[in-house]
């Protein structure tokens, strides 16, 4: 199910970046560790419960400005629904 | 050869082998290490660093309980500031407010709360101690933190009946994730076997319950189970594979590369006071014995799925064939697998007698002993 445009994400009790400088960046949960890449760890982070959806989208459409736009929002989207089924985000 | 060697993800802290419960199937072994011979706390504290510097993302602080242990904020503070995710697995007392307080100043990012079902009397028959109404206080505290909450509930032939009021209780509470996680036949279970071990009728009713259940609570909480391996085709990737994840360390401070690998004969564990991890994890003939594919028997030596499931569990084999070097018995490929189709012949053809929830089975059940 997509995450509401207007909802403001926030990543669920438990589930945060690891504070190593020296290992690649992981969002770590209960009981598994995800991997992040460029576009994932620039969403990631963009959910502190003050960011809405369609923020993250905007900032991440100028970011990739040599991607279409309208695959940016659907990827965006994609991974917040993911996110979410692993229970690592809270939409507020 | 250490080029082959991977990095492990994940610590487990059994921080010690004390526990105000006799639970019927306690995983721990049958030989407990004493209090006076548990690491201090400045040891683990090294121990930490050690792990995170090695790689290792997340400690699994366990036991025996971990709240038996005083220092168990000064434990979560060292293992966080090394950088580890903390995760607590716990009986959930003794613990009151105050305490917990504590805990979550100290940083711990997620809590286990283990149920024996979804009523007292469950708590009464399966670990000998009427602990349910402290559980349920303890999740609503933990819920008023910003702490993960995972409940797990054990589940094996006298409870299985019980998934619709577990699945109402975690409803009730609405907890991050919940585990529906069946008994592994090690230590004390495997003295309780018959008494635990479900039909094959009772296991399908339970998964096609537990798809439902996820399928309800998707995107609410997240539903993970753990099936009886002895009624899988295939055996578990048991640790993820020996030597290639996780790594265990005792309440003494002996590094392991699983729960009962202590059982295994003629195994010698190098202990974090005398080694650095690092060398024990690339180095020591413990990790070294059952890690890659050289020391595999056939059918696991030619079979497709040896780098799927590594051959299994060495302790099952140990358990089941009396011997920790051959194919995991539950393999249907194994030429051990008679074995357990003889044991599930027998806990099938014997009668369950009806379980309601909220009283008794007329069971004779074998307790955990603590005594140390």
């Amino acid at each position: 199910m997509a995450p509401e445009t207007t909802s403001r994400p926030r990543l669920a009790p438990g589930c945060r970046l690891n504070e190593r400088a020296s290992q690649p960046r992981v969002l770590l949960m209960p009981e598994r560790a995800l991997r992040l890449n460029g576009p994932s760890l620039e969403i990631v982070e963009r959910c502190d419960g003050t960011h809405t959806v369609q923020q993250i989208v905007s900032e991440l459409q100028k970011l990739y400005s040599q991607a279409e736009p309208q695959k940016v929002e659907q990827d965006i989207l994609g991974y917040l629904a993911l996110l979410n089924e692993k229970r690592a985000l809270d939409f507020e | 050869m250490s080029a082959s060697i991977s990095t492990p993800l994940a610590l487990i802290a059994e921080l010690t082998h004390r526990c105000p419960l006799h639970c019927v199937y306690c995983s721990n072994p049958l030989e407990l290490t004493r209090r006076d011979s548990e690491l201090p706390t400045e040891a683990w504290a090294r121990v930490f660093r050690e792990a995170a510097e090695l790689g290792v993302l997340q400690a699994d602080f366990t036991g025996g309980e971990p709240l038996a242990r005083p220092d168990l904020s000064q434990l979560i503070r060292a293992a966080r500031a090394a950088g580890l995710y903390v995760s607590l697995i716990t009986s959930g007392l003794p613990l009151d407010e105050k305490r917990l307080d504590d805990l979550a100043q100290a940083g711990v990012d997620h809590i286990q709360v283990s149920f024996q079902g979804a009523c007292e009397q469950s708590s009464l028959e399966f670990a000998d101690a009427g602990v349910f109404a402290q559980k349920l206080r303890v999740t609503k505290w933990i819920k008023r933190h910003r702490i993960a909450l995972t409940l797990n509930f054990v589940i094996h032939r006298q409870n299985l009946d019980q998934l619709e009021e577990m699945l109402a209780l975690a409803e009730q509470i609405i907890p991050g994730r919940v585990e529906f996680a069946h008994v592994q036949y090690y230590g004390w279970a495997f003295s309780n076997l018959r008494s635990l071990l479900p039909t094959r009728a009772q296991l399908d009713r339970s998964l096609e319950f537990l798809k439902k259940a996820e399928e309800l609570l998707r995107g609410r909480i997240r539903v993970e189970y753990v099936v009886p391996d002895y009624y899988a085709k295939y055996p578990k990737a048991c640790m993820g594979g020996w030597g290639r994840k996780l790594m265990l360390i005792t309440p003494r401070g002996d590094v392991l590369p699983c729960h009962a690998a202590a059982s295994l004969p003629d195994m010698k564990f190098e202990n974090v006071a005398e080694k650095p991890l690092r060398t024990i994890w690339h180095e020591s003939p413990s990790f070294q014995k059952f890690r890659g594919e050289e020391w595999m028997p056939e059918p696991c030596r030619s079979c497709d799925r040896r780098s799927l499931d590594f051959g299994g569990c060495r302790c099952q084999a140990l358990l089941l064939a009396n011997d920790a070097t051959v194919t995991d018995p539950v393999c249907s490929l194994a030429p051990q697998r008679h074995i357990v189709d003889e044991l599930l012949a027998e806990v099938n053809a014997a009668p369950t007698m009806p379980v309601i929830a909220g009283e008794p089975t007329k069971i004779e059940w074998i307790y955990r002993s603590n005594r140390m």
